[in-house]
């Protein structure tokens, strides 16, 4: 099975605190470390195994500026096969239709049996699977969290619905999936796996290589803009307990006890 | 305005989802004159359309036996069939919004706007709407040209649900939506398989102590158990913890997993998205622990603790102890 996984680089929240910088243009980016999204982490994993199983290919696709061939080379070390970069000047403020259609130029030059995304990135937008594959005219299915794939016609999936409920679905290749966390155990990669291929080639590929041009992707075809950053007021706030260690801990106890949370 | 609104409605055993009122008002958070139409799919849903021209002025049925189960792959058919193009389609941002929307905006070639918690009306064709992005950490204006329509999701739980211009009627779209045939079959949908029960049903405790990716590593879950011991509770979790397989999935809180209704929930090392936090219910007294001082948990909470909890939990374990 020739399997493409779109992988998009973010800041690691795991690692950096996000805050809002001092004109609400955009979050504070100095220091900030980088990684692959959390979701398409996964979806490579499974990938990679489903490869590792039946055949085929993995290859791993990203728009972005050129840091993101660093991510592109850290799922290559896990096991993809190959890296693409879809980068160019147009491509900035690019919509997530933007986006899915910049990929889709890309995918409608290969010939792939599964596409993979996440289900969501670091806009908590999830948004660019399910256009891709409405793009495409492919079926989807969002929020994955088992893929079987028996034969090459159609495969099983369950999707992850509500309160730990599952969904099975038979789905027909080819097909769009996008993949929520859980569904394994991506594996680690070291320094050394990196290193490994640290030498292979990416190719690049810009607008005109895909046959773009500025109607439907980049900031003037973009139909969804942001205006600015500003820090959530949710509720009312907590009371923040100030204080040492030993006199926040007696405070709270002495809460607790009042709110039944000692038994 | 020039534009019709939809909503999509999600109901279950006959019931309406909340979800139903809240886009109620976040319509007229869009357009304060707006006459509202409520979309209906489904099998044998008469009472459930009934029930909805209440707050709703016209009420869109589409009801057959192979819709008894909602497979959004069949029913993204359905709408991009009979929505007309250049109007705006509210649907609820959960399992079935995400599966169901970001292509039917492509169907219906409007803008895309997802997991929107607020409006701020509309300019010149464009919404401005709230989002947050990372997690709840910040969040974010947005400008959405409307003017070719638009699919957007609303958040569940972001809206005051409210009822809408009562006395409206039911319309059978069922001939029109099945026109061109049943849409959507390349995914079929088989059987929903239900969650496994643990060895604790956190559903029921009164006290949790929950905890998320804070936590760091494995070996200091210890620590945490040994504070829900002492405080007669048991231990949850946010999903990662899940994810990296360190507890068991019954003990997962949010909307991919379960509904607590505690007393009293203590938030470890959990940054506070939607998704955990809609987990949550009966307002609980809520203590959160983080070393985050932005942490959009301490929004939600009544006490917040600004602090590695590593580092304070064994202090408070051996405090509440010696109390006893
Ligand atoms: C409301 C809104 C307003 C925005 N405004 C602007 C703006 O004004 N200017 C601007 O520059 N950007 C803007 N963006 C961000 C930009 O459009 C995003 O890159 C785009 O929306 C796709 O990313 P996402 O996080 O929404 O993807 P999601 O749909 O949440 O991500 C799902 C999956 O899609 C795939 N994917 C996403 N992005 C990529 C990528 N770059 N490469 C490969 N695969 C990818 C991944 O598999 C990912 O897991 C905005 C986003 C939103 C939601
Ligand atoms: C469709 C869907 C459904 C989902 N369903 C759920 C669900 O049911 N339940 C759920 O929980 N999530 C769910 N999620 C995931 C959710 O979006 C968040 O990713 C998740 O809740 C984050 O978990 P967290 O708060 O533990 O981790 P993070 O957001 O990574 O937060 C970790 C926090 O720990 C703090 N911290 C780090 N180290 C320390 C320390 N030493 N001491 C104190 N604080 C520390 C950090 O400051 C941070 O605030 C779902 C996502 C999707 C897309």
């Amino acid at each position: 099975m020739d399997i493409l996984v779109c992988i998009k680089r973010v800041p690691d929240t795991a690692e950096n605190e996000i805050s809002v910088n001092s004109s609400g243009s955009d979050i504070e980016r100095d220091d900030l470390v980088y990684s692959v999204n959390e979701w398409d982490n996964y979806a490579v994993e499974e990938a990679i195994q489903i490869r590792d199983k039946v055949g085929g290919s993995v290859t791993v696709v990203a728009v972005g500026d050129s840091e993101s061939e660093d991510v592109l080379r850290r799922e290559m070390a896990m096991g993809a096969d190959k890296g693409i970069l879809l980068s160019d000047d147009a491509f900035e403020g690019s919509d997530g239709k933007g986006l899915a259609t910049i990929l889709k130029a890309e995918i409608a030059k290969g010939k792939y049996d599964l596409i993979l995304t996440g289900a969501q990135a670091d806009d908590g937008a999830g948004q660019v699977g399910g256009m891709l594959a409405a793009m495409l005219d492919l079926p989807f299915a969002s929020l994955v969290n088992l893929i079987e794939a028996s034969d090459d016609k159609k495969i099983k999936i369950g999707r992850e619905i509500a309160g730990g409920q599952q969904e099975i679905s038979e789905i027909d290749l080819p097909c769009v999936l996008s993949i929520q966390t859980g569904i394994n155990e991506p594996r680690y990669v070291g320094i050394r796996g990196i290193r490994k291929v640290a030498s292979v080639e990416i190719p690049v590929r810009g607008a005109s290589d895909l046959g773009l041009n500025q109607d439907s992707i980049g900031a003037a075809a973009a139909k969804v803009s942001r205006v600015d950053y500003f820090t959530p007021v949710l509720g009312k706030g907590a009371e923040i307990l100030e204080g040492s260690i030993d006199e926040k801990v007696d405070k709270l106890v002495e809460l607790l006890k009042s709110k039944g949370g000692i038994k | 305005m020039a534009f019709q609104i939809f909503a999509y409605i999600l109901h279950k055993d006959g019931a309406v989802d909340d979800t139903a009122g809240e886009m109620v008002a976040a319509a007229k958070k869009i357009d304060p004159a707006a006459s509202i139409t409520a979309i209906v799919v489904g099998s044998k849903i008469d009472s459930v359309c009934n029930s909805l021209t209440a707050s709703f002025k016209e009420v869109w049925k589409i009801d057959n036996d192979a819709l008894s189960y909602p497979n959004s792959e069949v029913i993204r058919g359905l709408l991009a069939g009979i929505i007309p193009k250049g109007n705006i389609l509210l649907v609820p941002h959960d399992h079935f919004g995400m599966d169901l929307s970001p292509g039917l905006s492509v169907k219906l070639d409007g803008a895309y706007l997802p997991d929107a918690i607020d409006f701020d009306g509309v300019d010149g064709g464009k919404l401005k709407a709230v989002r947050q992005e990372f997690s709840g950490q910040v969040s974010t204006h947005v400008l959405c040209d409307i003017s070719g329509g638009a699919v957007i999701t609303t958040r569940p739980g972001s809206f005051a649900a409210e009822a809408g211009a009562a006395g409206g009627s039911v319309v059978d779209k069922t001939a029109d939506a099945l026109a061109g045939g049943m849409p959507g079959g390349k995914r079929r949908f088989v059987e929903v398989i239900e969650a496994e029960m643990g060895d604790v049903d956190i559903t029921k405790s009164d006290i949790l102590v929950s905890i998320g990716r804070g936590i760091g590593e494995q070996e200091n879950i210890e620590i945490t158990e040994e504070l829900a011991k002492a405080m007669g509770g048991d231990l949850s979790c946010s999903r990662p913890i899940i994810d990296a397989k360190w507890l068991e999935k019954s003990r997962q809180v949010g909307t991919s997993g379960k509904t607590v209704k505690p007393k009293v929930y203590m938030a470890l090392g959990i940054s506070g998205s939607f998704q955990h936090l809609g987990g949550i219910k009966g307002s609980p007294f809520m203590v959160a622990i983080n070393k985050n001082p932005n942490a959009p948990i301490f929004q939600i909470a009544d006490i917040g603790i600004v602090e590695d909890l590593l580092e304070f939990v064994p202090v408070l374990t051996e405090k509440i102890n010696e109390s006893k």
